[in-house]
Order: C-alpha cells, then sequence, then structure tokens
C-alpha cells in the first residue's frame, strides 16, 4: 500500500464505523476527534478494523499514534507496505 | 389497602411483523395478513420467522444502530412510536419522572453467537472479540439505549420474564405510577430472537419449531395438524400514565389497565400447567374485580404446539365455561414475538374498543377438538352482540411463569 492508499484504508476504516460522518474533507494534521465524533469505543474499533483487515496489532502505548491522519500514515505505513488495500464502506 | 391510582393507555408504539403500527397492524389482522416468512440463518438453515421491516433510521443514526443492538432498535422505535401517538413531548416534561421497562425473554445470545462465529475465523484468538459485547449484552441493554436515545435520566431497566415478559414490562409499568415513582412509564416488550440460532436449534431439538410448506400457514395454532413455534422478531411499548394527568392533558385514551395476575407453575422447567394458568387467570380476575363473563376477549398464548395449545384450553374452559367470552389467537398471523409477545398481542386487540370486532385466530383448517373452544373466533372476525368492554392477554413462558393482563374500555 502506497502512503494515499493507507490514508485510504483509514478513512474506509473510519466510514464503516461512523458511517453517519463526511470523510473525504479530514484533514490530515488535525486529531481525528476534533473534526468528526468519535469516542474511545470508536477508537478501539479501529483498532479492530486493523487488526481484523491488515493482521496489524497495535499495542495501547501507541494508540497516540493514531490521533491525526498523518500520524496513522507515519505509524502505518512500516506496517501496511507489503498489505492490499481493502475496501468496506467506500468501494464504488 | 388505599386505593391505587388508576393507570391508563394514552399511547402505544409496535413494531409487528405484520405492521409498524396499530393502525396497519389491525388492519392486516382482521383482514388475516400474517407476517411469517421464509427465513434462514446460519447452523439451522431454511425455517420461517415474522420478521419486523420497520426503518430503525428513522429514530437512530447509523453508527448508534450499527453499535447498539437489534434489541435496543425495536425499543427505540417503540418508544418513539408510543411517545408520538400519546402527544407527549418529552422536552417539556421532568424526564427524570419518565420510566422505561422493557420485558425480554432473553438478551444476549445475539451477540454472544456474533462473537463466538467472529473470533471462530481468527482459530479463536480473543483480541478479535469484540469490545461491544458486554454493553451489548447486559441484561438492561434495550432499556438503556432508550435512555440514550431519548435522553431520559429516569429508571430505566428490563424484566426477564421468558415469553411471558411483554405483559411484565406494563404490569411493572403500572406499579411505578401507582408507587409515585415516575409519572410516566414507557412498558411493554420486546424480541431480537430470530437473529439467534440457538433460539431455534433448541425448539427444532425439543421438536416445537414449526414446519409447513406455505409460510404463512406455519404458525397455526388449536388446528390438528399444528407442528410447532415460528420464531418472531418485534415490540410493543405502551406510554402508561396516572388516569388524573392523562385526563389533565386531554389525552386519548385507549383504555384502562384494570388487572393483572404473575405466577409461577413451579412444577417443570419447559411445559406449561393448566392449573397453574388458571390460578393465574383467577388472580387477574381477582385483582380487577371482574367475573369471568365480564370479560369479552381473551388473547391466548397459544404458540402452535401440541401440548401447549391443549393445556392452555383446558385451563380457558374450566374458567370460562359458560361465559359469553371470545377466545382467539395473534401468534396465527406473527408466529411467536418472545418478549415482545405479551404487549404486542394485546395492542392487536385494544382497538376492538372501537370497532367492535374480535380478531380471528387464523390458519385453522381442522380444528383439534381439543381445542374447541366455546367462543373460540376462527377464520374471520367477529362482531359480538355484547359491546367489548374488557380484554384479558395471557402470556406464559419457560420455567412456568404466567402473565394475566386486563385492559378495560375508559369509563369515566
Amino acid at each position: 500500500m502506497t502512503r494515499d492508499e493507507i490514508v485510504i484504508a483509514i478513512k474506509d476504516i473510519i466510514a464503516t464505523i461512523a458511517p453517519d460522518e463526511e470523510v473525504s474533507n479530514l484533514a490530515m494534521d488535525v486529531r481525528l476527534r476534533d473534526q468528526i465524533e468519535l469516542d474511545s469505543m470508536d477508537f478501539l474499533d479501529i483498532v479492530m478494523e486493523l487488526r481484523k483487515r491488515y493482521g496489524v496489532q497495535v499495542p495501547e502505548e501507541d494508540y497516540m499514534q493514531l490521533s491525526t491522519l498523518q500520524g496513522c500514515v507515519d505509524y502505518l505505513g512500516p506496517k501496511l507496505e507489503s498489505k492490499s488495500l481493502v475496501l468496506t464502506a467506500l468501494k464504488g | 389497602m388505599r386505593e391505587l391510582p388508576r393507570v391508563v393507555i394514552t399511547g402505544v408504539g409496535l413494531a409487528s411483523p405484520n405492521g409498524d403500527s396499530l393502525p396497519e397492524y389491525r388492519k392486516n389482522l382482521l383482514e388475516g395478513r400474517s407476517g411469517v416468512v421464509p427465513y434462514s440463518i446460519r447452523h439451522v438453515g431454511d425455517t420461517f420467522a415474522g420478521v419486523c421491516k420497520f426503518d430503525p433510521l428513522r429514530y437512530q443514526t447509523r453508527k448508534e444502530a450499527r453499535r447498539g443492538t437489534r434489541a435496543g432498535g425495536i425499543s427505540i422505535w417503540c418508544a418513539n412510536e408510543a411517545l408520538k401517538d400519546s402527544g407527549i413531548d418529552l422536552a417539556s416534561r421532568d424526564r427524570s419522572r419518565v420510566g422505561v421497562y422493557i420485558g425480554i425473554t432473553e438478551h444476549g445470545n445475539v451477540e454472544t453467537e456474533t462473537q463466538i462465529h467472529e473470533v471462530a475465523q481468527y482459530n479463536f484468538d480473543l483480541s478479535f472479540w469484540s469490545h461491544h459485547h458486554n454493553p451489548r449484552t447486559v441484561a438492561n441493554n434495550p432499556a438503556g439505549e432508550v435512555t440514550l436515545s431519548l435522553g431520559i435520566p429516569g429508571p430505566a431497566y428490563c424484566l426477564g420474564g421468558a415469553c411471558a415478559a411483554g405483559n411484565l414490562g406494563l404490569i411493572h409499568g403500572m406499579q411505578m405510577l401507582q408507587l409515585g415513582i415516575v409519572d410516566l412509564a414507557l412498558g411493554g416488550g420486546v424480541s431480537e430472537s430470530i437473529h439467534t440460532f440457538g433460539i431455534f436449534a433448541s425448539f427444532r431439538a425439543q421438536g416445537a419449531l414449526a414446519r409447513h410448506e406455505d409460510a404463512s400457514k406455519a404458525s397455526r395454532p388449536f388446528d390438528r395438524d399444528r407442528n410447532g413455534i415460528v420464531v418472531s422478531v418485534g415490540g410493543c411499548l405502551y406510554t402508561l400514565e396516572r388516569l388524573d394527568d392523562a385526563l389533565a392533558r386531554g389525552a386519548k385514551i385507549y383504555g384502562e389497565v384494570r388487572g393483572y395476575f404473575v405466577n409461577s407453575d413451579a412444577s417443570d422447567f419447559v411445559l406449561p400447567n393448566s392449573k397453574g394458568q388458571q390460578a393465574c387467570i383467577r388472580g387477574a380476575l381477582a385483582h380487577a374485580g371482574l367475573a369471568p363473563d365480564e370479560i369479552d376477549i381473551v388473547n391466548t398464548h397459544a404458540t402452535s404446539t401440541k401440548q401447549g395449545d391443549e393445556v392452555e384450553c383446558e385451563a380457558i374452559r374450566s374458567v370460562f365455561a359458560g361465559a359469553h367470552t371470545r377466545v382467539n389467537n395473534t401468534k396465527s398471523y406473527i408466529g411467536h414475538t418472545m418478549g415482545a409477545a405479551g404487549a404486542l398481542e394485546l395492542a392487536g386487540n385494544i382497538p376492538s374498543f372501537d370497532d367492535g370486532l374480535v380478531h380471528p385466530t387464523i390458519n385453522v383448517d381442522n380444528l383439534d377438538p381439543a381445542c374447541a373452544l366455546d367462543g373460540l373466533v376462527l377464520n374471520e372476525p367477529v362482531r359480538p352482540e355484547r359491546r367489548i368492554d374488557r380484554i384479558l392477554n395471557m402470556s406464559f413462558g419457560m420455567l412456568g411463569i404466567n402473565s394475566a393482563v386486563i385492559v378495560e374500555r375508559y369509563r369515566s
């Protein structure tokens, strides 16, 4: 997955767990929680989806790395490099 | 004992396999329209179920629907519809004085089965077990979801009463109003049971799951060839108020909850007991201060099992022999809505006060002689000569729980 694809992958996960939110205009450097309604249970859903879709385990001490889209790209980049993009909510 | 305040029904919100509002539901009951359809569920395969078609997104966001349970979603639908029907605007109310009391047969099986199915895909690695499991499976989930959705900080919980539970929610709501604990009660029952394969598998293992070539005829209480239950989903919540409060705001009054009774057979895990049922009916009549002949409609629990229907008919015969009472059954249209059954089936009969008709029991091609009760209304609606003033609903459940509720036409 390229870094652009990682952004799409995260947006797709968010669109799945927060289906009422508009994800296309999310800013890269602003905390996700400050842009859309996401609570701690949603955040655990994001971690779960990363585990299910890509086999990526995110330890609790690293959760803060995922607070922005840019943080997600930086942190997940190496872990998702060899994975293929999975689309659920945004396909089509 | 001090005189307790009278309690009336002022709103009805329901989700039924053959209607998502009382007028639609009633129309289909009078026109003999079944809500049972072919249905398939994992591990069990093809069977039948009563399936609701309401739009959950009318009262929930997609995220709320995703996070919550089906029972929660049905409860939210019913609560909103009941409030709308009653004309009550919660914004002008002290919401801490609103109680939510929801009867459930079971809760949590759906989510637990789903999670086990999920982790089975990952060799039972429990890091794939959802953090949503506990809030979805706690027994107060359906009532709790209503409080979250409507912003109700009052008392809200579920009452586990197997298939007698729908009446329990209504009864408990009445009691809390009479005790002065709340000023408005949302009471009734819900069920999400068609989404758990275990319910179907267990009834099948018991030889009690309906079979028929035609889904709409699968649920046929009192028919000689009945062979079991159709599992259904649904819900019904009433707005209940003390009569004085209802009159003060000029509310529409569907009827007064005149009496009730709950008891236990104390005899078997699953088999019904006619003596326990008789005691329950007589208890409700005594509580209401009524004689059997003063009941115009007995709405039976009968689930279309061989033994259950016979035992119930024996109980009805022993109490109502010689009475003018008409007897009907609503499961013949919608199957067994489990925790919703008592409240939902009662709702289907309340319009009798206005339209003067008794909805029939459908699908009786060959009446079982053991179920040939006097007053049984079969296949076509009946307009009794005597005005319909009182309805008695019966609901029974596993472990021998029996419940009966009597609703009376409102009289000032």
